[in-house]
């Protein structure tokens, strides 16, 4: 695509355009459907929906959030498929339980999807923003709701000044329930995922949800509503940290939708001409404003990349629609990068550096992560050696070192924990008791390990505590430590 | 302030940079003024409602408010809630505490827990002083967290020893009060030996005979070894009640401990007392049973 696209540049240096078949006056464009739309400053952003390719892949990939609110009902083995219960502290992902000890996975995956974020931008500039981040998403729909209530843009900004009326209203009111609505919905099945989502059905028809339930689900559909529905691309441009931080990883090979400045300009809809003049040289932009009139952000793409940007690629759906019917080449805005306008090659993916060090953390993050759950043992094992005192001098010349034994179930099958001691010669030990241990419970004994004083060679000696499920011995945990002794004389 | 502004009417401050940098004059959102300003009327109800502004007059004073409203205050109120919240969830555990001999406590495992997770703090605050925060010890103040008891290392006896305290007395030089210094330090060098395994040594026969001369088997036993725990220290292990430094050792012989005249301590006695805690501790019945649990678990109990 890009070598054709460069031929027709080429071309299009020394006249107009190789297609000029259409004439762009005035008269012609709006007698082949071209509008030209005045460009609005200020106020709401009202942005015009026209179909595409763009248009389309957007709806798919919003589509992907259905599943925020379908996933709360997922069940698996009787219980809700993805719950994260505070409360007791543990995570239920479909099969698995996660604990707090084994949360660095969580840190695992939000390092992969960060720089999954960044590698992305780096590759195509903001595709999160662009296609699925829940702001835009939740700003389609909300705007969608809009225009299928209030109607067109012009006819959304003449409501817009009108004094308030009956039936004003009535176009309204409906409007802000529906929105409101959608960002309860949204609240809800968003606290679905942290107790279970039948049981908060329940309790809402009896009236029994608790001070925390009611405050988030309120305060959360609220946020949604006002921020989705009210400030919109405000909050893209004015408040997202992601869009202040993007800069730093664009770089010239990043494509973006970006306005082709050399064919476009100048841009402008041709003049009849008066005798004796030339008739100007005109780009193919013919200045009808679509593409700023579609941009959900209400920026003007052809002042080329800016912040307010989120490259949802609707100005493209815009400007190529009226290409179409203009009889010119599409991709007068189109994804390129700023490397591709300088003429140069882009270089192989796996070939630029940011790439290459995103993606290598990514899978280093990746094989943690795969590491963590599958050698995530059932069994954690934490010993706490007395601090006063580090050791004791029994009456029969030994040296006694006392240890807190915790032991974590983090399985599904109760555990019958076994401490023994491995140790030099002559050690002996004595522990409270075998530990059984419940599902997602910790046990706790004292530990005792006496070492004659003649067997101590230092200060320091290690040993080794062992403990084993004997309901399951397979599942076997060493934790190495060291017994503590006096001073050797 | 540049002299030529191109822009005059579109509202900018006349500041202008670089040709065409200029500075706007856009008033903020009203709802955002309105809030602004909402936020200082909220400042006066506040200062007038709480606590709010420190007196000029060094004395620390402040204006105190109309709610009264103090930290420590909601500090109590939060701290009442969790003490009847404990008192109410343990309410069955503290009922069976009283009802149960220490011995049971140990057996059973539930209430053993309980009663060491309980102790603690008391522990830190009637124990700790003297036997160290984990049963270590001080120096001259015995180590609880070893298996030497001199009092008996049973639960039953350690619960008595709590309750009613314990003074323990060794008469100065001896039995009779009769021992020579050179006495003195033949059985010190002999009790130093007992320790060692090498009592029997030909070397300390002369201490040895001190040893019965001076009578310090009637506490001591007849090997080092108190035939029954009643506060004589078992002289044949490796714990030491006071030091295992041998003038510390003499010094002890020869001073005792605990030897009073006239009800006043003599010169360089040991002066070593376990005061009775049924009367120091508050809730005495339940608590010094949670305390003998929790010092028989420390590591030596018997």
């Amino acid at each position: 695509m890009s070598t054709e696209n460069k031929e027709v540049k080429n071309k299009s240096a020394t006249a107009a355009s190789v297609f000029d078949d259409v004439e762009t006056t005035n008269k012609n464009l709006q007698s082949i459907g071209v509008e030209i739309l005045p460009v609005h400053t200020g106020g709401t952003v009202h942005a015009k929906r026209i179909p595409g390719a763009f248009r389309t892949f957007k709806w798919w990939a919003a589509s992907f959030w259905i599943i925020l609110f379908v996933g709360p009902y997922l069940r698996w083995d009787g219980h809700q498929a993805i719950l994260f219960d505070l409360p007791n502290r543990q995570f239920h992902i479909f099969g698995m339980t996660i604990l707090p000890q084994d949360i660095w996975i969580l840190a695992m995956i939000l390092l992969f999807f960060a720089l999954l974020l960044a590698a992305s931008t780096a590759i195509a500039g903001r595709l999160w923003c662009g296609y699925f981040c829940f702001h835009t998403v939740w700003t389609d729909v909300y705007t969608w709701i809009e225009e299928k209530i209030e109607g067109q843009p012009n006819k959304r900004m003449k409501l817009d000044e009108e004094p308030m009326s009956l039936s004003k209203l009535k176009v309204k009111v409906p409007k802000h329930a529906l929105w409101l609505l959608i960002g309860l919905a949204t609240s809800f099945s968003f606290v679905a995922y942290f107790v279970d989502a039948f049981d908060l059905w329940q309790r809402l028809f009896t009236l029994d949800w608790g001070v925390t339930e009611t405050t988030t689900v309120i305060a959360l559909g609220l946020a949604t509503y006002f921020f989705a529905g009210i400030l919109r691309e405000q909050v893209c441009i004015g408040f997202c940290p992601y869009a202040r931080i993007q800069g730093a990883m664009y770089d010239t090979e990043t494509v973006v939708p970006t306005y082709d400045k050399e064919r476009g300009e100048p841009r402008g809809r041709m003049k009849r001409v008066k005798p004796g003049e030339e008739a100007p040289e005109l780009g193919d932009c013919i200045d009808c404003n679509l593409c700023v009139a579609v941009c959900p952000t209400g920026v003007d793409i052809r002042y080329g990349q800016q912040f307010g940007c989120i490259t949802c690629g609707l100005c493209i759906d815009a400007c190529d629609s009226v290409m179409e019917k203009i009889k010119k080449p599409k991709g007068l805005i189109r994804y390129a990068s700023l490397a591709e306008f300088a003429g140069k090659e882009l270089p192989a993916i796996w070939k630029r550096p940011r790439v290459v060090v995103y993606s290598s953390i990514m899978t280093l993050a990746a094989v943690m992560i795969l590491w963590g759950l599958t050698t995530m043992s059932p069994m954690d094992v934490k010993a706490l050696h007395e601090r006063a005192p580090l050791f004791v001098q029994m009456s029969d010349g030994n040296i006694q070192n006392k240890w807190t034994m915790k032991v974590v179930n983090k399985g599904n099958m109760p555990m019958k924990a076994e401490i023994t001691v491995e140790g030099p010669e002559g050690m002996a030990f004595n522990v409270d008791k075998v530990l059984d241990i419940q599902p997602g419970n910790v046990g706790s004994t004292n530990l005792f390990v006496r070492i004659p004083r003649t067997q101590l060679k230092d200060v320091n000696t290690p040993i080794v505590i062992k403990v084993v499920d004997l309901n399951n011995p397979v599942v076997v945990e060493y934790y190495e430590t060291t017994f503590i002794g006096p001073r050797v004389r | 302030m540049a002299l030529h502004n191109p822009w005059p009417d579109e509202g900018n401050t006349g500041h202008i940079w670089d040709e065409d940098l200029r500075e706007l004059d856009n008033p903020p959102p009203l709802w955002w003024m309105l809030s602004f300003y909402a936020g200082f009327i909220m400042i006066v109800f506040y200062a007038l409602y709480y606590p709010t502004i420190p007196l000029t007059d060094n004395s620390g004073e402040f204006t105190k408010g109309m709610a009264g409203w103090t930290q420590v205050e909601e500090y109590h109120d939060d701290y009442t809630v969790l003490k009847d919240w404990r008192k109410a969830k343990f309410a069955d555990k503290e009922e069976k505490l009283a009802t149960m001999s220490v011995d049971e406590i140990l057996k059973d495992e539930d209430m053993k827990s309980y009663a060491v997770a309980t102790s603690k703090m008391l522990f830190g605050d009637y124990c700790a002083a003297c036997h160290g925060a984990g049963g270590q010890g001080n120096p001259n103040f015995p180590v609880l967290a070893d298996d030497d008891w001199l009092w008996g290392g049973k639960a039953a006896q350690i619960e008595a020893t709590i309750n009613n305290g314990r003074i323990g007395n060794m008469p100065a030089k001896g039995m009779m009060g009769n021992l020579t210094e050179q006495e003195i330090a033949d059985v010190a060098d002999y009790v130093i030996a007992l320790s060692e395994g090498k009592g029997n040594d030909t070397t300390f026969a002369a201490g040895k005979a001190v040893y019965t001369k001076g009578m310090c088997m009637a506490c001591h036993g007849p090997a080092g070894k108190p035939l029954a725990p009643a506060g004589a220290a078992n002289l044949t292990d490796q714990v030491w009640r006071f030091s295992a430094d041998r003038d510390e050792v003499i010094n002890v012989i020869t001073n005792g401990v605990n030897v009073k005249k006239n009800g006043v301590y003599l010169a360089g006695t040991k002066q070593a007392v376990m005061p009775a805690f049924k009367e120091r501790l508050p809730n005495a019945e339940v608590n010094v049973k949670r305390l003998a649990v929790y010092v028989h678990a420390l590591g030596g109990g018997q």
